[in-house]
């Protein structure tokens, strides 16, 4: 890793009431990184993303965004510093046409004015498969449709780190793999990417690095490859018992 | 020709009724917040311009200098330091704060002003009519009061349609949490939109006071109709406040002419008959 880290979690403490989601987490991620991560359900993958995204506090520790606390900032100061992120169950604005949701994103996520952003918006919604669509209320569109919305919004914000939550899930094999090239040229971008996703084979063919989440706490951590083959992991997250 | 003119009423004080409605109307399609104080915002505006019309000597028109601002100032300020804090999945904490703000009002106004009735006097105007033919008389404030109705609506669309801050309301509307990832300041943006909504109270209150005598307690009755209007026209929909107002003004007007007595219970039982035939009103704009 050469590149100066843009997120470190240092020490991040978070339970609600006796339920710990996460446990003394350090993590450090590289600019233009891409981190994969993956845990069983309830393992606090999606608590993780609300800490850094500002949707909930940490009960202690420290998010650094490019050297900065973060600790203390809202969601829309997140947003317009350079955090991105999809929701699991897509939150599209379902009144508004695909465009205007995309728009919305462009004009409040990164400053710049209508006219400056309906260029990128379009680049973004030919990145992003949408542009068929862009007069479409976002409501009626399809699962797959919705993802790549959830995608190009964050998109839209100019993220530098950009957070996916599960956005492979419920799509086909096909559709994933679609989503897949569309991701994996982003990367080309030098965004710096967290992808949680139980695909496994979507976050192989994507990240450079994967950690696994268990009980709030990280058990693995290195190559791809490696930590799917680590015994523990196969363990806890595939049950498959080491010979 | 007396039903004509009759049904022309009923339209006119639509207008006044939809005035009424467009703030509440507004508020809860932004953040789902039910103000039970409105209808004593309304009169609170009644008695804001009635002060500066004793104060300065000017008409209750020309209050609006003052009290519009003031109302825009004191919406936001509520907001943000008040009922910012009691919003979030459960819409019960900001409602039984809106009914303490309620008791406030009403229990301020009552001990500066007294039970008595007060009226803000617009001169010959407020009678002045013309007429069409021989039979049917146009009072020319109800007719004004609703012009200015639909003039707020039609600002009010395309301030939602047309400009940044409209794109903001329309997000937060939709999805508050998405709106913030989107870098969105959904505070700020609810702050606005009951600044908005407290402009068009304070324009509702004056109109009305123009119209009828006040009292600290007239607040209630206000909310009621405005509410009626809301749950005709749809929740969230302004166009739709507009038609639920002309509905109850018709309903009313229409009783009235039956029998005085039915006037105000013709509305409740409109507003009943609509609540069971089609419970989200006939432009509903928030689905849950």
């Amino acid at each position: 890793m050469g590149a100066p880290p843009i997120l470190e979690l240092c020490q991040l403490d978070k339970a609600f009431g006796k339920i710990v989601i996460a446990e003394g987490i350090d993590l450090s991620v590289s600019q233009g990184e891409g981190l994969g991560i993956i845990g069983p359900n309830g393992a606090g993958k999606s608590t993780l993303f609300n800490l850094i995204a500002g949707d909930d506090r940490p009960n202690s520790g420290d998010i650094l965004f490019d050297g900065r606390s973060i600790n203390d900032m809202k969601p829309y100061q997140r947003s317009r510093l350079g955090i991105g992120r999809s929701y699991q169950i897509p939150q599209p604005f379902g009144k508004m046409t695909v465009f205007e949701n995309v728009l919305t994103a462009a004009v409040f996520g990164s400053g710049t004015t209508v006219a400056e952003a309906e260029d990128r918006c379009i680049e973004i919604l030919h990145r992003t498969g949408l542009m068929g669509e862009v007069n479409k209320p976002a409501g009626r569109l399809t699962l797959l449709q919705r993802k790549r919305l959830e995608l190009a919004r964050s998109l839209a914000t100019r993220p530098r780190l950009l957070l996916l939550d599960e956005i492979a899930g419920g799509l086909t094999e096909v559709e994933t793999q679609a989503l897949i090239n569309t991701i994996r040229d982003l990367r080309e971008t030098g965004v710096t990417l967290i992808w949680i996703e139980h695909i496994v084979h979507a976050l192989i063919a994507t990240v450079d690095r994967l950690i696994v989440l268990n009980g709030g706490r990280i058990i693995c951590d290195g190559k791809p490859r490696e930590v799917i083959q680590s015994p523990e992991v196969r363990r806890i997250y595939l049950g498959v018992e080491p010979e | 020709m007396e039903w004509i003119s009759t049904l022309l009423q009923g339209l006119l004080l639509g207008g006044v009724y939809s005035l009424f409605a467009i703030g509440l109307s507004l508020v809860f399609g932004v953040m789902r917040l039910v103000n039970i104080a409105h209808g004593d915002l309304i009169v609170l505006a009644s008695f804001t311009s009635y002060v500066v019309v004793q104060a300065l000597g000017v008409g209750p028109l020309m209050s609006l200098v003052i009290v519009l601002p003031t109302f825009f100032l004191f919406g936001y300020l509520v907001q943000l330091l008040v009922l910012n804090r009691t919003l979030g999945d459960d819409m019960l904490p900001p409602m039984i704060v809106t009914f303490g703000l309620s008791i406030v009002i009403q229990n301020a106004l009552f001990d500066v002003f007294t039970a008595d009735n007060r009226k803000l006097n617009l001169g010959p105007i407020e009678t002045a009519s013309f007429r069409l033919g021989n039979d049917i008389a146009i009072g020319i404030y109800p007719l004004a009061v609703f012009a200015i109705a639909i003039a707020t609506i039609v600002a009010l669309q395309a301030l939602f349609y047309n400009t940044k801050l409209g794109r903001e309301f329309r997000a937060t509307s939709d999805d508050a949490e998405a709106a913030r990832m989107m870098g969105i300041n959904t505070k700020r943006v609810f702050a606005v939109a009951t600044g908005i909504g407290m402009v068009v109270i304070a324009i509702a209150g004056v109109l009305m006071g123009v119209r009828t005598t006040f009292d600290p307690f007239s607040g209630p009755v206000r909310l009621l109709f405005a509410f009626e209007a809301v749950i005709i026209g749809g929740l969230g929909s302004i166009w739709g406040t507009l038609f639920g107002g002309i509905v109850l003004g018709l309903a009313q007007a229409i009783g009235g002419q039956i029998d005085p007595q039915f006037q105000i219970m013709t509305g409740h039982i409109v507003f009943l008959v609509v609540l069971l035939l089609r419970p989200t009103g006939f432009f509903p704009k928030v689905q849950h």
